[in-house]
């Protein structure tokens, strides 16, 4: 249990950190790959949450395939203007107030619920469950999305076409 | 660990996504930003789910990922298309709906 709970602080506190670094970094590309570990340590947090395949999902579909994209997309853009992107950041006093006045709001909201319910025993594979219900009750958005995906791919290589 | 402490720990890194999504100049650095919310709220559901013992909030995650994967990709798409248009990707500089 004293594993379990470390566990879940080492990775909190990487993901703060990684996340203050995406948004506060004044290069681009590092930005990027604060990100990535942001979203390597959001696998983590999954993991202690015993879920190990969405932990799986998130490191092979966004710290392997979004990131590998950002990082294409940066490489063709700078390519296209042939220099550096500016990357700076305007009015953060306005946004640090909003996002801070945010947290308190949902914070204190958070210390009144009364949400302290114990955490259940898990009964089965979490794994497998996934499984059956995405074939079962969720098979028509499961499919919806096949199709979205398809939408997105078709649009993205539209939109990004050479020129004529 | 308790449901609050994931909860405190998703509103922290929601907060900090909206914060870049606001603060940054940069198209790609917004949706970096709008990335980092999206996981929060990811974070949120798997809580929810093995707290209340169902599976259901994991499967609506993995729909979640999915989209946002797409949404990346389309989102990408049009910060190229307006580089080979604008030669900008400042997003302050996309105004043709201003009057």
């Amino acid at each position: 249990m004293t594993l379990s709970i470390a566990a879940f602080w080492v990775f909190a506190a990487i993901l703060a950190a990684a996340g203050l670094a995406v948004v506060l970094s004044k290069n681009l590309f590092h930005s990027v790959l604060w990100l990535a570990l942001a979203l390597v340590a959001t696998a983590g947090i999954f993991l202690s949450l015993d879920a190990e395949f969405l932990a799986a999902v998130q490191i092979l579909l966004y710290a392997g395939g979004v990131i590998t994209v950002v990082v294409f997309a940066i490489v063709v853009t700078e390519r296209l203007v042939g220099e550096r992107l500016a990357h700076t950041s305007r009015r953060v006093i306005a946004g640090a107030i909003t996002s801070a006045t945010l947290l308190a709001v949902i914070v204190r909201a958070l210390s009144r619920a009364q949400i302290d319910v114990p955490r259940p025993p898990l009964t089965a594979d979490l794994t497998r469950q996934i499984g059956t219900s995405l074939l079962t009750r969720f098979v028509l958005p499961f499919e919806l999305l096949a199709v979205l995906l398809l939408v997105g791919l078709l649009a993205a290589s539209y939109f990004a076409r050479p020129e004529e | 660990m308790g449901l609050q402490a994931y909860l405190t720990l998703a509103a922290v890194i929601f907060c900090i996504g909206l914060f870049g999504t606001m603060t940054r100049r940069n198209t790609v650095g917004v949706l970096l930003g709008i990335e980092l919310m999206l996981n929060a709220v990811n974070i949120n559901f798997v809580a929810f789910s093995r707290f209340q013992g169902t599976e259901i909030g994991m499967v609506f995650t993995l729909f979640a990922i999915c989209i946002t994967v797409a949404e990346v990709a389309l989102g990408l798409a049009i910060v190229i298309l307006l580089f080979r248009m604008r030669r900008t990707a400042t997003a302050d500089h996309v105004d043709w709906l201003k009057g």
